[in-house]
């Protein structure tokens, strides 16, 4: 295998026993090791694999929703079904997916370790929020077979349709609010683990930017996800005991409940896409040999994209009804919240100049992310401004461009992770073409995919239609045969990694030439983490020893 | 300047400048990623940050933002402000037609037809639950929220006939929740006004 083998730093395994090796204590032995741990390690592989079948889950239903799209009229399924289908998508792809992938998987596994720390500061809730996650994905899928059947309202569940719908979503909306337990002990343990239990030599300014972003995430997990919680208690109490808090009829408001609904689900994009950004803020720099670029100011617009985005909720209701002088304020507040984002994409860019750039899958996948992020980002813009919200607002140009921005972004950043740091976690490496293969047929399905949804929004096609008028066939059909391209590179890249599973556990510690902690311990990692106490760099990202080393190797 | 060609003129304004740092972020990076393969430069240098250039990035991305923000808020005053004169046409959504009642009590099911040349409001509530009210031709789209009154207008500036979509979630039938705006000369829409309904 030709990966960096001439850049491979120490090709020693060390005598050490990983954290899949060590004995277990009396009576926690064979599964339950792993069911009982507090191990970070070993919980974020369980989310790991958890979080893997949901994603394939969600994205087979997406598939499927556009092979029924793909022509005019029926196709495959019937309405209810594909309103369904929506729902699930939805929810599935945010509250199983997006929102916990990278906080929870390479949050739990890498966090304590870019820490200079054995574990959470919560080992044991760590191990609850899992149970929680895994209760609240079995609560889903049950809500799908008892009661009144799939529910149908989408993942918004607006009143007052959500309460007067037949579809099962109390049951739903129950699943919602566990995971959302789930993901608030998690930002909960996040926070308390970087204030409390940081390397005594780690100053702020020292601290990798992965861990910067879910620290920032995290106060947004704890801040914003009980009102989501609130609201859903809310919508349960509406449709058992018609309390008309939403309900016109009685003097309630369908649009508080959309306030509601955007306070939290707003700030909930940046719950996922900050881990993201902070991926691709760690990976940019390792393949380009060089200091990350404006290391404040990317954990200063860390921080502001956190803060200010907890502000924006109600730019998606330019439409509602709402008061003109909202729709001012928000749309205001919205564009200022851009600015953060566009100094992290300069950053990135300028990391790679004068860099020695050395080209390998997950710098290929976080190239792609900044390509994608890019354009959902500047779609956005669009979006922020009131006049031209008002034609695009829920039409298809919505949803391809929250595409670009939750699969192009956090999704890219999360396949783009699964290559960084697999060879860490679990001491193998991987196939490098396969890897380039399913890369770049996922980037090329996607915007086969999503442009042609741009193109059909800004003609005027509604999202959630399961039929649509004869002019916007074209772009539909199109769009199937980038979806059928973007599965499929996704699921070559899946395979290629399990299959890699099979080969010998002989990852160097530091294939990638790496400066944060994770990369000076042994790949997989031994139990408790560090088997000398860590040596904390003065700056996070420097190369100087990397460079030097590879230049004594006469290279 | 109609409230489509301002909504129009935003939207050029947008995604022109938009094309534009997409290209230039798009071939700076791929450009750097190939003259600083490592094959061909093993040796970085080592640039961490540069204030100048760091708030260069910050405060000429701000102009930009507010200046968008601008024709939008700009664009949308456009849609809000219904100039005098215009004709009332009361609208009700309900799952899964649209319901449009004239001044003179006539009522139409999925069909809006207006004269040519005279601006038209539409007050829209809904009967149930959450519509939205869109035409595309128009740009104009507004929810329809039962309690609630709100609106839209549009200058019927051209003889045809235009698409009349839901865009907010609805059920079963919400994608088939579609009618027409006709715009017809004057006197053939007088004629319409006072037929009475078949």
């Amino acid at each position: 295998m030709v990966i960096m083998s001439s850049d491979l730093q120490d090709g020693i395994m060390t005598e050490t026993q990983s954290f899949f090796e060590t004995p277990s204590p009396r009576g926690l032995t064979g599964v339950k090791a792993w069911l009982l741990t507090h191990d970070h390690k070993r919980l974020g592989l369980m989310y790991m694999w958890a979080i893997l079948f949901w994603f394939v889950v969600a994205m087979i239903l997406g598939l499927l929703m556009r092979t029924e799209l793909m022509s005019q009229g029926r196709t495959i399924m019937g309405p209810e079904v594909y309103n369904s289908m929506f729902t699930l998508h939805g929810v599935i792809m945010i509250f199983l997916f997006a929102i916990p992938a990278i906080p929870a998987i390479f949050g739990n596994f890498f966090l304590p370790i870019q820490l200079g720390t054995d574990d959470v500061f919560f080992p044991r809730l760590n191990l609850f929020s899992w149970y929680l996650f895994m209760f609240g994905g079995l609560f889903a899928i049950f809500s799908l077979f008892f009661g009144g059947g799939f529910p149908d309202t989408g993942w918004t569940f607006y009143v007052p349709f959500s309460v007067s719908t037949k579809g099962n979503v109390s049951l739903t909306v129950t699943a919602a609010f566990i995971l959302g337990m789930s993901s608030m002990l998690t930002g909960l343990n996040f926070v308390t683990t970087f204030h409390r239990m940081r390397h005594k030599d780690m100053a702020l300014m020292q601290i990798p930017l992965f861990t910067w972003s879910l620290y920032a995430t995290a106060w947004v997990q704890i801040l914003a996800t009980p009102v989501i919680s609130i609201t859903f208690v809310l919508v349960m109490m509406e449709r058992f005991l018609a309390i008309g808090l939403f309900e016109p009829d009685k003097g309630g408001d369908p649009l508080l409940y959309q306030h509601l609904f955007w306070m939290y689900s707003h700030p909930a994009v940046y719950i996922m896409i900050l881990p993201g950004m902070g991926v691709i803020s760690e990976i940019i720099p390792v393949f380009s040999r060089k200091s990350i670029f404006g290391y404040k100011a990317i954990v200063i617009s860390s921080m502001a994209i956190a803060i200010a985005g907890s502000l924006v909720w109600a730019h998606h209701m330019y439409t509602s009804g709402m008061s003109d002088v909202s729709v001012f304020v928000f749309s205001l507040l919205t564009f200022i919240v851009a600015v953060p984002s566009a100094v992290k994409v300069f950053s990135w860019v300028s990391t790679m100049y004068k860099g020695s750039i050395q080209m390998s899958p997950p710098l290929f996948l976080s190239l792609c992310f900044i390509y994608l992020f890019t354009v959902g980002g500047l779609t956005g813009l669009v979006l922020g401004a009131a006049g031209t919200d008002i034609h695009v607002h829920d039409t298809h140009f919505v949803v391809a461009h929250f595409h670009f921005v939750m699969l192009g972004g956090t999704g890219f950043a999360f396949f783009a992770a699964l290559h960084y740091w697999w060879p860490k976690m679990f001491g193998v490496m991987y196939r490098f073409r396969p890897a380039y293969i399913g890369a770049v047929s996922a980037a090329l399905g996607f915007v086969f995919h999503f442009v042609p949804m741009l193109i059909l929004g800004l003609q005027g096609m509604p999202r959630r239609y399961y039929d649509y008028l004869p002019r916007y066939e074209t772009g539909n059909f199109l769009a199937g045969f980038g979806a059928y391209l973007l599965v499929a590179g996704v699921l070559v890249m899946f395979v290629n990694l399990l299959l890699s599973l099979r080969n010998p556990r002989t990852a160097p510690s530091n294939p990638w030439g790496g400066t944060t902690l994770e990369w000076s311990i042994p790949s997989p990692p031994p139990m408790e983490n560090f088997i000398e106490p860590p040596v904390i760099k003065g700056f996070p990202y420097d190369f100087s020893e990397i460079v030097a080393r590879s230049q004594q190797d006469g290279r | 300047m109609t409230p489509v060609q301002g909504v129009d003129q935003a939207f050029w304004y947008i995604l022109g400048i938009s094309i534009v740092l997409l290209f230039g972020i798009t071939v700076v990076m791929v450009v750097f990623v190939i003259k600083y393969r490592r094959s061909t430069n093993p040796v970085p240098a080592d640039i961490r940050d540069n204030m100048a250039l760091e708030l260069f990035w910050t405060l000429i991305p701000t102009l930009i933002a507010l200046s968008m923000f601008y024709m939008g808020w700009k664009s949308y005053i456009g849609l809000r402000t219904v100039p005098e004169g215009a004709m009332q046409v009361e609208v009700a959504g309900q799952m899964f037609s649209w319901l449009f009642t004239y001044e003179n009590g006539k009522e139409s099911d999925n069909e809006l037809v207006v004269p040519l040349g005279k601006p038209v409001k539409l007050n829209v509530t809904s009967l149930d639950v959450i519509h939205s009210l869109y035409i595309p031709a128009f740009r104009i789209k507004v929810d329809a929220v039962r309690g609630m009154k709100t609106y839209a207008w549009f200058l019927a500036d051209e003889l045809g006939e235009y698409d009349i979509q839901c865009t907010e979630y609805c059920g079963t039938g919400h994608s088939s929740m579609t009618g027409k705006l006709r715009i017809v000369p004057k006197d053939e829409y007088n004629k319409w006004l006072e037929k009475e309904d078949e």
